[in-house]
């Protein structure tokens, strides 16, 4: 079950994502995560999308995501060079005697604070799924109170997936 | 409307209510004939009769909410069988929708899935563009229904007609011409093949590519054998012909199945059906696969060589380079092969004993003879379908209509009133079951009113028989829920319509009522008192190899 990353530039038009999302769970395909937004030409947006299947699997959620009408350009990043980076906002509890161990840990993870009360934190950090994993399992004994993450967005490396 | 004429829409189906009252009005002052049904699942069932009778896009108008659901059924068959239609929906004006207004319903949600593309349009101005892409998209690559949700105030407003030109929709632009290389390495194992099958589906019919599969299978001497929506498309009575394979498929082309060492595939998505288990079905052979849809390709079955492209256009490539490398296959090359199938013909032929009581595989022979094979057929779904299939023998494309993939029970009274609009001159006849005659009889109503001649023939077992068929060999006989016990009277309900109603109990009153009801001038039901607990053979049990056939 190996993970997909799969980008799509899609019309920019009502219903498009529920066309996407309704074909991954009429067809049986799981979908990871999803992320979508306009590009720079407002008529179009990119949605980027983890899913997981062997090779026959992905072989067909992506013909069948081509096969949508609204769907103007598939590519599939897996197994090519390419960045992708996920977002979560953390909020921690922030007890007085925590809060040097936890500054340090942002520090280390190159995150920001973006909130802080007399109890709390919330955190910003930007980066692959791992390290996201990793700051969240060092952040996790000093109480987390809630967190909110994005799915991966991905852009491949060189010139030849340039956004519109 | 001057969209609909520049499409070349001469007919639509449909039935009228609060939101496209203006439709309706608009539609009288044209030349387009309206075809006023009696529920909406007959207008979406007989545009898609009318579509596949007469190889055109068929259109269905329907009123918002309770209109436009009730044609859900009809429009995933559609989608299933890859029919071109296109749905045209009232809707409730813009500014009310989302307010659950009086019958509001959210029909281009409910159908994103069993459309190939559906449209809301919001503004008047953007009217014609997007009926132009609907038609476009419905009979272009697969093709498939397409549903138009138009809200009141859109078709009540005005806008500037121009006549557009032919849609460009940059991101659909489906494979019509397939890859040479893929051709060629599916002509050098033909060249290799010593037991070939040619396994042909609804798309060679639909992309009329049959005389190019005849052709095909002629220079390769192979056997042919078809799915329920390829039948047709290779002549039934020719000698290389197998009969259907699958589920209830001939002994002989199941059989060919398991033993062939090469498989081609065209126009067809190896359904469940038609594979049985999939890890036993043909597994001694090379599979070459020919379909315009990439995602049918590899889908159910891998292939081999998988051929992206047209039926016809790919048949017609396959053909030239065989004349090119002069391959041709002669019946004494293919001598061995073709003598093992016709053992498996001769030692288990489709048969059935007709004592006493009527069979109805006797009726539906007697159909054929009566008809000299050339009616227009439609099916309802079950064993009147799966023996229409097996004791009809279509020798042409487009004669036989019947719900394939979704088998949608009540499809075949209103797909014939389509088919019969379609061509007037030609004789269209319904094989039906008790059961499913049932679920759309209203549409006699239809057939009288515009005086179209449909016949219908009901096998009446007073069952759901293919259930109970089902119960029988699975459950014990556990007739649960199948038992039909109480009809109308069929022959006195055509006739309370006033239609012609004939009924016979008898076997020699077969052919006596059949030549009536087929000569008389108007539609006429034709009720045939058949062996109640007859069942469809050979049969595949679910879950089991094709070759593991039950035969009586």
């Amino acid at each position: 079950m190996q993970k997909h990353t799969i980008s799509l530039l899609v019309d920019n038009e009502p219903g498009v994502l529920s066309r996407v999302a309704g074909l991954f769970s009429g067809r049986g395909f799981n979908i990871e995560s999803l992320c979508v937004a306009e590009t720079l030409d407002p008529s179009v947006s990119r949605i980027t999308l983890v899913t997981r299947g062997d090779d026959a699997v992905a072989e067909q959620i992506k013909k069948h995501l081509n096969k949508l009408i609204n769907v103007i350009k598939l590519y599939d990043l897996t197994g090519t060079e390419y960045v992708d980076r996920e977002m979560a906002l953390i909020k921690v509890k922030a007890k007085a005697e925590h809060r040097p161990e936890i500054l340090r840990i942002v520090d280390i993870f190159r995150c920001k604070v973006v909130d802080v009360s007399p109890s709390h934190y919330t955190i910003e950090v930007t980066g692959t799924a791992e390290k996201l994993s990793a700051i969240l399992g060092l952040l996790r004994p000093v109480g987390i109170k809630e967190i909110a993450r994005t799915g991966a967005i991905a852009l491949a490396r060189e010139k030849k997936l340039r956004g519109r | 409307m001057a969209v609909l004429k520049q499409e070349g829409v001469d007919t639509i189906f449909g039935f009228p209510g609060g939101v496209v009252i203006d439709i309706f009005d608009e539609l009288s002052r044209t030349d387009i004939q309206y075809i006023l049904v009696r529920h909406e699942q007959g207008a979406i069932h007989a545009a898609d009769g009318y579509a596949r009778a007469k190889k055109r896009v068929g259109v269905c108008l329907v009123t918002s909410g309770p209109g436009a659901t009730n044609t859900v059924s009809g429009i995933a068959s559609a989608y299933m069988d890859s029919i071109p239609v296109v749905v045209l929906t009232g809707q409730v004006p813009t500014a009310l929708i989302g307010n659950d207004a009086f019958q509001e319903v959210d029909i281009v949600g409910i159908t994103r899935p069993c459309t190939k593309h559906n449209y809301l349009v919001k503004r008047t101005e953007d009217l014609a563009r997007v009926l132009r892409e609907a038609f476009h998209i419905a009979r272009s690559g697969r093709p498939g229904p397409v549903l138009v949700d138009l809200p009141k105030d859109v078709t009540q407003g005005k806008a500037r007609y121009k006549p557009l030109p032919q849609p460009d929709i940059p991101s659909y632009s489906p494979t019509y011409k397939p890859n040479t290389k893929q051709l060629q390495r599916a002509v050098t194992l033909i060249k290799g093949a010593k037991r070939p099958v040619v396994f042909s589906g609804g798309g060679v019919i639909l992309s009329g590519g049959s005389n190019e599969l005849t052709k095909f299978a002629k220079k390769l001497h192979a056997p042919v054998t078809a799915s329920l929506m390829g039948l047709g498309s290779f002549p039934g009575t020719d000698p290389l012909w197998l009969g259907m394979l699958g589920m209830h498929g001939t002994y002989r082309a199941n059989m060919a199945i398991g033993a062939c060492d090469l498989l081609i595939g065209i126009g067809v998505r190896f359904d469940d059906r038609v594979t049985g288990r999939v890890e036993t079905f043909a597994p001694n052979a090379k599979i070459i696969h020919v379909d315009i849809d990439p995602t049918s390709i590899s889908k159910n079955i891998p292939v081999t060589v998988p051929i992206v492209g047209d039926c016809k256009t790919s048949l017609r490539e396959l053909n030239r380079i065989l004349v090119r490398e002069k391959v041709k296959f002669t019946k004494r090359a293919r001598k061995p092969w073709l003598d093992k199938i016709q053992n498996w013909k001769d030692t288990t032929p489709l048969k059935y004993e007709q004592k006493n009581i009527i069979k109805p595989q006797y009726v539906v022979e007697k159909l054929y003879e009566l008809t000299n094979g050339k009616a227009i057929i439609t099916t309802e779904v079950g064993q009147n379908q799966m023996w229409t299939a097996q004791y009809y023998h279509f020798d042409r494309p487009h004669c036989f209509i019947t719900s394939g993939g979704l088998g949608c029970m009540g499809f075949g009274f209103p797909a014939a009133i389509g088919a019969q609009v379609a061509c007037p001159d030609r004789l269209v006849v319904d094989v039906a079951g008790d059961g499913s005659i049932q679920m759309n009889i209203q549409e006699l109503a239809t057939a009288v009113q515009y005086k179209l001649p449909v016949k219908v023939v009901i096998l009446n077992n007073r069952y759901l028989g293919m259930v109970r068929q089902w119960q029988e060999l699975f459950y014990g006989k556990r007739y649960t829920a199948t038992d039909m016990k109480h009809a109308p009277d069929f022959a006195k309900l055509a006739e309370s319509y006033g239609a012609l109603g004939l009924k016979a109990t008898k076997p020699r009153e077969v052919e006596a009522v059949l030549k009536q009801g087929l000569d008389s001038p108007g539609p006429a039901f034709m009720d045939f008192w058949v062996a109640r607990e007859e069942g469809v053979y050979p049969m595949v049990p679910a879950g089991a190899a094709i070759t593991e056939m039950l035969l009586a």
